[in-house]
C-alpha cells in the first residue's frame, strides 16, 4: 500500500464484512511522544479466540475464494519497519479493536495519504446486512482534533436521501478536507 | 468553508430529482475493492467513475464494489453489466481509462474493447 490512508479503507472493509453498524475511525499524529496511532473499532460479530489468535497470520483469512488474506498483514509490516507494531483485541458479539502504532517520525513511515477519500470510499461501500454502516472519523493533530460522523450527515439529510447520492460524497469529500487543511492551519 | 447549510441545499435538490431515478433498470459498474484491488489503485478509479457519472448527471448508472475477483495480477478490475448485455470485463484500469469507460462504454454503448480481459490476454 503506498499510504496509510489505503491500509485504514482495506481493513475497515473488515469491520463492514463483520456486520458492524457503527465503525470508528480514530488518527492520532502526536509529534510530542514521536506517535503515530491509527485505531479501528466495530460493534460487529467479534472473532473467536482462534480466529484473532491466528489472524495476522497471511494463511489465514475468512474469505471463501482463497486461502490467503493480506489485510492485516500488511498493515502489521508497515507498524513493525516504523517501531511499530499492531493489536486486536475482539471477542465474540462484542466487536473489534484493532490498534496500529507507529514512530511517527520513522523515515519508513508512509504518508497518511488521503482519508477524504478513503472515507468517501467507505460510505460508498458501507453497506452489510445491517444497512448503511455509519463511520465516525476523528483526526488529531499535536493535541487539536476534527471529527466527521456520518450520524450527523444524516441527520440533515433525513430518511429519503442517501449518503451515497454523489452530490453529498463530493460535499463529504471537500467537508473532510477542509477539516484536515484547517488542522494542519489552513494548508493543504 | 463548508457549510451544513449547503447539504441542506443539497438535500432539497436531490429530493426534487430522486423520483425521476426511482425506476432505475440502468447499467451498473462495479469495481474490486479487496486489498488487492486497493493496493493496485481501485480507490481512485472508484472515485473516478462516481465523478464522471456524477458530472454527466447518469441518473440511471449504479457504481457498487466488490471483493477480490480472483486475478489480482490484473487489477484494478473494473465490470460494467448493461441490462441485456453481457458482461464486460476491464482489466488494469486506472483513471484515464475510466473516463473513456464511463464516456465510451456506459454513455454511447461503445465497449473499450482494447481494455477489457480478452485484449489483455492477447
Amino acid at each position: 500500500m503506498k499510504d496509510l490512508s489505503l491500509h485504514v479503507l482495506d481493513l475497515a472493509q473488515n469491520a463492514i464484512s463483520a456486520v458492524a453498524d457503527l465503525v470508528a475511525i480514530s488518527i492520532n499524529e502526536d509529534a510530542v511522544s514521536d506517535r503515530l496511532t491509527i485505531l479501528i473499532e466495530d460493534n460487529g460479530k467479534g472473532m473467536p479466540p482462534e480466529l484473532l489468535a491466528s489472524v495476522k497470520d497471511p494463511f489465514v483469512t475468512t474469505r471463501t475464494s482463497r486461502r490467503i488474506g493480506l489485510g492485516i498483514p500488511l498493515m502489521l509490516a508497515a507498524c513493525r519497519r516504523c517501531d511499530g507494531d499492531l493489536e486486536i483485541v475482539s471477542s465474540l458479539g462484542s466487536g473489534t479493536k484493532l490498534t496500529a502504532v507507529f514512530r511517527y517520525s520513522h523515515i519508513d513511515r508512509a504518508p497518511i495519504g488521503n482519508m477524504a477519500e478513503t472515507l468517501v470510499t467507505l460510505i460508498l461501500c458501507g453497506i452489510n446486512e445491517k444497512g448503511s454502516v455509519d463511520f465516525v472519523y476523528t483526526h488529531m493533530l499535536n493535541g487539536r482534533t476534527f471529527v466527521f460522523d456520518t450520524r450527523e450527515i444524516k441527520a440533515v439529510l433525513g430518511a429519503d436521501v442517501s449518503l451515497t447520492e454523489p452530490e453529498v460524497l463530493a460535499w463529504i469529500n471537500d467537508y473532510i478536507k477542509e477539516g484536515l487543511a484547517n488542522l494542519h492551519g489552513g494548508v493543504q | 468553508m463548508k457549510s451544513i447549510q449547503e447539504l441542506e441545499e443539497i438535500r432539497r435538490r436531490t429530493l426534487e430529482t430522486i423520483n425521476v431515478r426511482k425506476d432505475r433498470s440502468g447499467t451498473r459498474v462495479v469495481v474490486g475493492m479487496a486489498t488487492c484491488g486497493i493496493a493496485a489503485g481501485a480507490r481512485p478509479v472508484l472515485l473516478t467513475i462516481m465523478d464522471e457519472v456524477k458530472k454527466n448527471s447518469l441518473a440511471d448508472v449504479i457504481v457498487a464494489q466488490t471483493g477480490c475477483i480472483g486475478m489480482c495480477r490484473l487489477e484494478p478490475i473494473v465490470e460494467v453489466y448493461r441490462p441485456g448485455e453481457e458482461k464486460v470485463t476491464y482489466v488494469k484500469v486506472n483513471e484515464g481509462k475510466a473516463i473513456r469507460i464511463v464516456n465510451e462504454h456506459i454513455r454511447q454503448g461503445k465497449v473499450v474493447e482494447e481494455y477489457t480481459i480478452g485484449a489483455e490476454d492477447k
